[in-house]
């Protein structure tokens, strides 16, 4: 009962072209039909991810291991709440990051659990930066 | 099924067959000579209701089977199309969904009588795990079937049912993977769900048989909680069981009906008449009424991993219950204190219920906690302490000395009734907290519409003019999908000859092809051609109209909805009150204002609506006064578009809603009859027996 080869497949890795995305925006791709946030980060929401004492978080993770050195403005993170796997909205909530409408789960700029019933941070998928504007997911 | 019978049949055929496979022996037997004790009062009719209601399942999940697709692009689509097209096929789905409530209704009211009256206890104890498999079996087969229809409910809950599986340890995200055969809920999901769910009744079935078996084996158990002693003490099965079980059905089934027919739609969430969309997630969600209980408990616990242990566990502990409550008493109806402990305890449960369907903040969750505790420690803590501390009145000595003694007396539960009413009370007054709280956004009006209540008939007039306003302004930007221009000449619509259906569609080009040349072309259209919609694909909609798609309006007025509230939601049920859609789309259609009020600031490109909620709408205001001229005469203004198209709307949302409700009177008189009829020859057949 487990993926079946064309499944598989289609599943395979992606290119996003990040150009078009401002500062401030973020987009939605889907990547093995989960939605995928690319969000390019301000200042601002830099500078908070990486203010926070990292102990204090329910899951410790510090923002530099989440983001790519040298690309620290984009965020990708695969876009479903930890807790029961509803879609959190972008800017919003208290921590300028996600929030979960289902069970009220928040997330800060780094995509980390800052509130809420769910348990872990939103998953960083596999990706890679092909050249300064194109990433590779997968 | 209580050991071998001497029935031998007269005619010589069956004393064949019978000599080699004693099956009219074991029929006889379990559902005719079987003894029953003379004392079951109603309660004990729902082991019939619930067979009948299997039954009814399967018999139209089988019907159902053979015109749906389980494919994630066309199951939404199928399921309309039943509706619309199958010869009753919206009699058979209504059924079917209504159908899994009942069947629901029927098995809590099982459940809770067997827990009143001790029906778990010794030598009943198999016979109780065995219903505990089957109600899980029952949840289980319900959540795949509520998945099938592929709207937005179907598809969130699976993804957060399946989630749920994520919290084991280790294993847990693997076991999703397998679960839904790819890396999120899809296609291949629901094809094994909709396997499944062909499957599970069968198995149901199966269980029922060995539950039904176990109690013929340690036979009923009845409100007095005696075992019968001698043949005074029973009746047989045939006629009296199953006359009065009859008579139970014929009374569930006004119930029963009284869904189908009238509010098929009540139970359901009007989200599910969205089409499935993985990139968004419903504002709540809700599972079906019967889960809620279960997914309360579920959100109170603020650790995954606990609450998923929680909720699972809330529904195994029934099955250590014989051995929980050890008091040798088994009635309720002996046992003053754990009788005022069972109702705080139904209570609990429809309190955890209630709770379940509202978001989950503030006093919400604070009182989901409370009453999670409660739930367990009722079994945990009071009926343990119970079996030990209380003193049960005496038990009569046979179930005959029982029924003499009937006119005994009736100790008033009063502590119960006291508490009720304080929850009651405090129920009432936090709706209101909360309907102070949202104060701020408008309900949507009250409409008097000519298709409300049980007689309700589309007015053919506005039906007509709603059909020019939606073909001179919706039609624009909205589709009409499921509609064709056939519809327009079928019974209780536009009321429109097929010539004139005809005409109508011969106005549009319809796309056509490949031709020999494998080229595509536009031909006029013909009445079997649906509604050409406005835009290509949704991508086309989407950026034609500032990144918000226009939504289809075949199933709009079923897809909208606002929230009733406490008491709002029971008085409705009673009102028949089924016009939320309606009133909400003819509400937005005239809630516009230019200006927005102080303190509400609307983005560029949106626009300010009164009771859209969040109040910035991307759709400009829609309708002027003067924009569209009707040919009856009747007046030129937006409260006048609003309502006609509303009505429209309704019908391409329904278009059988007045067959529903025509055979559903009828349906009515006969189940009234048959009850009655039922009733008396149950009189009659009991006469001598009390």
């Amino acid at each position: 009962m487990n993926p079946d080869a064309s499944t598989i497949a289609a599943g395979a890795p992606i290119e996003v072209d990040l150009s078009p995305v401002a500062e401030g925006q973020d987009i939605k791709v889907f990547w093995r039909g989960k939605p995928i946030y690319i969000s390019h980060r301000t200042k601002k929401q830099i500078d908070e991810a990486r203010a926070v004492n990292v102990a204090s978080l329910p899951d410790p993770q510090t923002d530099e291991a989440r983001v790519k050195s040298g690309h620290e403005q984009w965020l990708v993170v695969i876009g479903i709440c930890t807790h029961l796997g509803c879609i959190p909205i972008a800017h919003e909530g208290s921590y300028d990051g996600f929030f979960c409408p289902c069970h009220g789960s928040q997330y800060d700029s780094s995509g980390r659990i800052r509130q809420g019933p769910a348990p872990a941070n939103l998953p960083v998928p596999p990706y890679q930066f092909v050249s300064d504007t194109k990433i590779q997911i997968g | 099924m209580s050991g071998p019978s001497d029935y031998q049949p007269s005619n010589p055929a069956l004393q064949w067959i019978e000599r080699r496979l004693p099956i009219f022996g074991l029929m006889h037997s379990s559902f005719v000579a079987y003894p029953t004790p003379r004392n079951l009062n109603y309660w004990w009719t729902f082991g019939a209701i619930l067979s009948f209601m299997l039954g009814m399942q399967i018999l139209t999940g089988v019907i159902l089977a053979m015109h749906y697709t389980p494919h994630a692009d066309l199951a939404f689509k199928s399921v309309e199309l039943i509706v619309r097209d199958v010869n009753y096929g919206w009699l058979l789905r209504n059924m079917h969904a209504v159908g899994a409530s009942m069947f629901f209704v029927a098995v809590y009211v099982h459940m809770f009588r067997g827990l009143y009256y001790g029906s778990y206890k010794e030598p009943r104890e198999v016979l109780w795990i065995l219903g505990v498999i089957i109600y899980l079996l029952m949840m289980a087969t319900g959540f795949m079937g509520y998945v099938l229809p592929w709207g937005q409910m179907s598809f969130w809950g699976a993804t957060v049912i399946t989630n749920l599986f994520s919290a084991i340890p280790y294993v847990g995200e693997s076991v999703v993977t397998l679960l839904w055969g790819g890396y999120s809920v899809g296609n291949p999901t629901l094809n094994r769900f909709f396997s499944l769910h062909y499957l599970l009744p069968f198995l149901i079935a199966g269980v029922v048989v060995l539950h039904v078996w176990a109690l013929h084996v340690a036979g009923q158990n009845n409100p007095d909680g005696v075992e019968p002693k001698t043949e005074k003490d029973t009746v047989p099965f045939t006629p009296h069981a199953t006359i009065k079980d009859m008579f139970g059905v014929a009374c569930f089934m006004l119930l029963y009906a009284w869904f189908i027919f009238y509010m098929p739609n009540y139970l359901g969430d009007a989200d599910n008449y969205i089409p499935a969309n993985p990139g968004v997630t419903p504002p709540h969600i809700v599972p079906e009424w019967y889960y809620l209980p279960f997914y309360a408990i579920l959100r109170s616990i603020p650790n995954k991993l606990a609450g998923v242990i929680g909720m699972f566990g809330a529904i195994i502990i029934l099955c250590f219950l014989p051995w929980l409550d050890a008091a040798k008493t088994k009635s309720s109806k002996y046992r003053p204190l754990a009788k005022q402990f069972f109702w705080i305890f139904v209570v609990v449960c429809i309190l955890l219920g209630y709770l379940g369907a509202q978001p989950p903040e503030g006093i919400y969750v604070i009182a989901g906690r409370v009453l999670t505790v409660c739930y367990f420690a009722y079994f945990l803590i009071v009926l343990p302490l119970l079996s030990r501390i209380e003193k049960p009145r005496p038990v009569p000595n046979s179930i005959s000395d029982a029924v003499l003694a009937k006119t005994g007396s009736r100790s008033t539960p009063m502590v119960s009734t006291a508490i009720m009413l304080a929850l009651a009370g405090s129920l009432f007054a936090g709706s209101i907290d909360s309907a102070k709280a949202s104060e701020g956004s408008d309900t949507p009006p009250g409409n008097k519409w000519s298709f409300s209540g049980p007689f309700g008939k589309f007015d053919r007039g506005a039906l007509q003019r709603g059909l020019k306003v939606y073909k001179e302004v919706c039609a624009s930007c909205h589709g009409l999908s499921y509609i064709a221009f056939r519809n327009l000449a079928e019974a209780g619509g536009p009321s429109y000859s097929v010539a004139q259906a005809a005409a109508f569609a011969s106005e549009y080009k319809v796309k056509d092809g490949p031709n020999d040349a494998g080229d595509m072309f536009e031909r006029a259209g013909r009445p079997a051609d649906y509604f050409p919609s406005p835009f290509p694909n949704e991508q086309a909609a989407r950026a034609a109209n500032g990144g918000a798609a226009p939504p289809d309006l075949s199933l709009i007025t079923k897809a909208r909805s606002y929230k009733r509230g406490f008491p709002w939601f029971i008085i409705d049920f009673f009102s028949q009150y089924q016009e939320q859609g309606p009133d909400y789309v003819a509400a937005v259609l005239q809630g516009y204002e230019d200006k927005a009020p102080e303190g509400v600031t609307i983005p560029e490109g949106s626009y300010y609506n009164k009771y859209f909620p969040g109040h910035a709408i991307k759709m400009p205001k829609p309708l002027s006064d003067g924009q569209v001229t009707f040919d009856d005469g009747s007046p030129a203004t937006v409260a006048q578009y609003a309502k006609d198209v509303t009505t429209f709307l309704m019908w391409t949302a329904e278009p059988h809603m007045e067959a529903r409700k025509r055979l559903g009177f009828q349906v009515f008189v006969f189940l009234i009859l048959f009850a009655g009829l039922m009733y008396f020859t149950k009189k009659k057949v009991w006469a001598s027996s009390h």
